[in-house]
């Protein structure tokens, strides 16, 4: 603006006059109400731009299908399945006496993620055995061998990370390799002695 | 704009090291900023800007919307449903996109008829109408193909009709209709291909819009005088004069686009749409969306099958000439006396032929419908070049300043205006 | 082939075609009988909102009458518990899922298995497919509910003229309610089919308090008016149709699925035809519309933020543009 207004007073009258601003009084009233109309229209502008950004939020029917049921009876002792919960791999794991001894042993000091890390604290009272946890490694997302009997298990008899080296113990929990935290354990409950609600 | 000089001048070092390298600020100040505008615009020419921000609102709201949309037979109906229902302000983008088309017609159809008052098609402004009308074109397709996607009965039937034209074609016609359908009828296929066309023919549209703009920058602006910019004194720099009245318009055009978003989402668009397609029952009422309607007039106006589908094309296709068959040497029609009751009865004609394309084909509607063709076509191929030969224009001002100040007022508003500001 | 596409061009030259722009978008499927009267909605409007009792009730007329052979499956049970809805309490929802059993899997033996339904699940169908809805209903298809408000219009006979007058109004007052008169309407439309006396050949209307009981008179349900010269054509009711004044072609399967006192309504509303058809309606128009609260609400903001920055532009440009004239 300021070079157009040196241009101006030398050319043509409408410019001169479009462009008489010489004066601050002129100036300031001017700019006030022009910054004000742009500035509300700015706002407005990026305010419109919201529901642009929130289509892409899971939408109401994924939220519902937040919960998955499951039946534990036929999982024997020393097994492990996998279910979905909302697109993503759930392990479940009928720990035996030993794996759970070795789990309760580990002394939370050791670990290097301890956010609630001991064994109690990763499973529900009196259900000890059972262990319920994400299967997705907390490095880069991989999913961590483990589940069937032949798949190698790692250093800790828990699971093993093939794409990185990461290894979990008997309760989820990194011991060893770049993951930083330990295997994430969902919200569930007992709806009844052997069957879970996860979500 | 070739002849005016650019005033950019980059204010930091940053700017500077960044205009020594790649001017496009310096480019754009020249375009969007110094570029002169004649003074005397009115708001008909707040159309062009209003139409490239609805360009890009498509095309926003239409990627938002492929985000969720399925290009199947079987599911798009229900991901269009999902859209209204689930997805986290899926309605909203829907009534935008959806709602957004109708008013983008509305603009173009304002802007074609400002262009066709104000005599912008004249030299030399010949190859930015004939871009004009391709981007119309191409509007066209893009608008009716986006018309399939949620596959409702009128989207499924619209597709037949409108595809089954190109039967009417000599020798080749069946086989051009089995390519277009990719089948032997309209099915998933031919939507899966449309969903493909409809995504990229909106930015095969911004790259004409960009030969137009350029375009309109190399010749510069027409104006409701017809006169072209002569001095200084004839224009005003687009920014902030021009650029701060398109603002304006663009919001006050906004408050009608708002108005049908929220509270009359449905109101363009037809019952019918709401019924998924169904290929073994045709609803007893096809019709286009509206926007289509004063063409699909002219289509059934007439009794032959090719002769209807050639009249179609040909009322589009007619605008590329006008250029050459307004033979008048005045631009403006503000200052044609006889061409301005003939181009006021060729919009009547255009809004009639729209209402009759929504009535049924029969009885005194297709006799309307045929008077009004012929009265189409009449204006462009006889009044237009006629009229220009046997008309006598009124006495145009010497220049756009004397028609904004009156006569001899040239010199007189420059003193006043700057006596003005000086005494403030 | 060309047998398709001929008949395809035919049915779209030859076949009246009504709407558009000019007459807008409110129409009806068809033919011609009485104009369809506009109700008083509460959703209507700018500021329109449901009435939560009144789409409860509703959801009890289609529960109760309408689900035995209409399917409703975009609303899923959730639906009834969200915001702008008839808003149940969730729990209830809950429960009342559960009442439904709906097939799910193949489980780990393979096979396909009934389960309680969940409120994630849309509401069962009262039947499995097309064949088996049409088997049952003498050939005639039930259609969906979910989207019947949106789907159907009201036609407004008027001529050209006052064709400007209607748009302006129609979009001025965001009228968006023509489904929900039309199933209004439709429910409340069943009467006895009209009595017609043939008076050489010209078939003439008996009022209809005359009519009962009337043996000798002709029942149309609509009447061809002949050419010049030629009689009137009577035709009578279809097998198994019914006579409705609204519908398209005034012959519909649907029997009369309303009778006054037919349900029980756990307010003090009255329990008759046209207050379960009035209810019935409101809740197809929140089935096929559920964000409409959400769009009016922020649909009112937004045009208000809009009236201001259009009123603070243009005092800017007329600042700007104050020093010339133009």
């Amino acid at each position: 603006m300021a070079s157009e207004s040196k241009k101006g007073s030398a050319t043509g009258a409408a410019q001169a006059s479009g462009h008489g601003h010489g004066e601050h009084g002129e100036a300031t009233r001017r700019d006030f109400i022009t910054t004000a109309a742009l500035g509300w229209a700015g706002v407005g502008g990026a305010l419109a731009l919201w529901p642009f950004i929130q289509q892409m939020n899971p939408d109401a029917s994924t939220q519902a299908l937040a919960s998955t049921e499951l039946d534990l009876a036929p999982i024997k002792e020393g097994q492990a399945v996998t279910v979905m919960w909302r697109g993503k791999p759930v392990f479940i794991r009928n720990r035996t006496k030993d794996e759970i001894a070795k789990a309760v042993a580990t002394p939370v000091g050791e670990l290097s993620d301890r956010t609630l890390a001991s064994d109690k604290d990763r499973t529900k009272k009196g259900k000890e055995n059972w262990l319920v946890l994400v299967g997705i490694c907390t490095h880069l997302g991989c999913i961590p061998k483990g589940q069937s009997l032949a798949d190698q298990k790692g250093d800790y008899g828990g699971w093993f990370c093939p794409c990185h080296g990461s290894h979990y113990d008997t309760a989820g929990r990194i011991r060893k390799g770049p993951a930083p935290r330990n295997l994430e354990v969902p919200p569930y409950e007992f709806v009844s002695d052997t069957k879970i609600r996860i979500g | 704009m070739s002849n005016h000089e650019s005033s950019y001048v980059p204010k930091t070092r940053i700017e500077k090291w960044f205009d020594e390298r790649l001017p496009l600020p310096r480019m754009v100040h020249s375009s969007f900023i110094d570029f002169p505008t004649p003074r005397n615009l009115n708001y008909m020419w707040t159309f062009g800007g209003i139409l490239s921000f609805m360009l890009v609102v498509q095309i926003i709201s239409g990627i938002t919307l492929a985000m969720h949309y399925v290009p199947n037979d079987k599911m798009a109906f229900d991901s269009v449903e999902a859209i209204r229902r689930d997805v986290n302000f899926g309605w909203l983008l829907r009534n935008i996109h959806a709602v957004g088309a109708s008013m983008f017609f509305l603009a173009v159809y304002l802007h074609i008829a400002r262009g066709l008052y104000y005599g912008s098609y004249k030299a030399p402004r010949e190859i930015l109408w004939i871009l004009g009308v391709i981007i119309f074109l191409l509007m066209m397709a893009t608008g009716f193909m986006g018309y399939t996607l949620p596959w409702g009965q009128m989207s499924f039937w619209g597709v037949t009709v409108i595809t089954n034209l190109f039967s009417a074609i000599p020798i080749v016609g069946e086989s051009v209709v089995k390519w277009l359908w990719g089948g032997y009828s309209v099915s998933g296929v031919t939507l899966n291909r449309f969903f493909s066309l409809h995504y990229l023919l909106p930015f095969v549209l911004v790259g004409v819009v960009a030969l137009h703009v350029w375009a309109l920058h190399h010749v510069g602006q027409n104006n409701p005088t017809g006169i072209e910019i002569q001095t200084k004194s004839d224009s005003v720099p687009m920014g902030p004069y021009a650029l701060m009245k398109d603002a304006y318009a663009l919001f006050g055009f906004l408050l009608l686009y708002a108005w049908f978003v929220f509270f009359a989402p449905d109101y363009l668009g037809h019952a019918d749409n709401y019924i998924e397609a169904n290929p073994l029952s045709t609803p007893p009422h096809i019709v286009p969306e509206w926007y289509f309607l004063p063409f699909y007039a002219i289509l059934r106006a007439i009794p032959s099958k090719l002769g209807g589908v050639i009249a179609m094309f040909a009322s589009i296709v007619v605008l590329v000439f006008i250029p050459w068959l307004d033979t008048s040497r005045v631009k403006s029609a503000k200052y044609r006396p006889m061409f301005k009751y003939f181009l006021w009865a060729f919009f009547f004609t255009v809004i009639a032929l729209g209402y009759l394309g929504g009535k049924p084909a029969e009885g005194t509607y297709v006799m309307w419908a045929r008077i009004f063709t012929a009265y189409y076509f009449a204006f462009f191929l006889i009044i237009m070049p006629i009229v220009g030969l046997i008309e006598t224009p009124l006495n145009l001002p010497r220049s756009i300043t004397e028609a904004v100040l009156g006569k001899g007022g040239g010199a007189l508003p420059g003193t006043v205006a700057t006596a003005q500001a000086e005494k403030r | 082939m060309v047998m398709t596409v001929k008949t395809v061009l035919r049915a779209a030259a030859g076949l009246s075609i009504v709407g558009g722009l000019a007459a807008g978008a409110a129409m009806a499927a068809g033919g011609g009988g009485p104009t369809i009267e506009q109700q008083k909605w509460s959703f209507g409007g700018v500021r329109g909102h449901f009435d939560r009792a009144q789409l409860q009730r509703g959801f009890q007329v289609y529960k109760e009458v309408c689900a035995s052979c209409h399917s409703m499956n975009r609303i899923s049970f959730r639906n009834l518990s969200q915001p702008g809805g008839p808003e149940f309490p969730e729990d209830g929802v809950k429960n009342l899922a559960s009442t439904y059993q709906v097939v799910d899997g193949p489980n780990d033996q393979g096979k396909m298995l009934k389960r309680p339904a969940k409120p994630s699940d849309p509401i069962p169908s009262p039947f499995d497919n097309e064949q088996q809805a049409r088997s049952a209903n003498n050939g005639a298809l039930p259609p969906n509910l979910s989207l019947i408000a949106r789907a159907r219009g009201i036609e407004v006979e008027k001529p050209f003229w006052m064709v400007p007058v209607h748009m302006v109004k129609d979009i001025g007052t965001g009228y968006q309610e023509a489904g929900a008169d039309y199933v209004f309407a439709l429910l409340t439309g069943y009467a006895d089919v009209p009595a017609y006396k043939n008076e050489n050949g010209h078939l003439v209307l008996i009022p209809a308090a005359q009519a009962k009981g009337d043996k000798a008179a002709l029942r149309c349900a609509t009447v061809d008016r002949g050419e010049p010269g030629k009689p009137d054509v009577c035709n009578k009711l279809g097998d198994g149709m019914n006579y409705n004044v609204y519908f398209p072609g005034n012959q519909i399967a649907m029997a009369p699925p309303l009778q006054d006192g037919q349900l029980k309504y756990s307010d003090k509303s009255p329990e008759t035809v046209a207050q379960y058809a009035k209810d019935f309606a409101a809740f197809s128009a929140w089935a096929a519309d559920p964000k409409l609260e959400e769009r009016k609400r922020i649909g009112l903001m937004s045009m208000l933020y809009l009236l201001i920055t259009t009123v603070l532009l243009y005092f800017a440009k007329k600042r700007i543009w104050s020093k010339v004239p133009h």
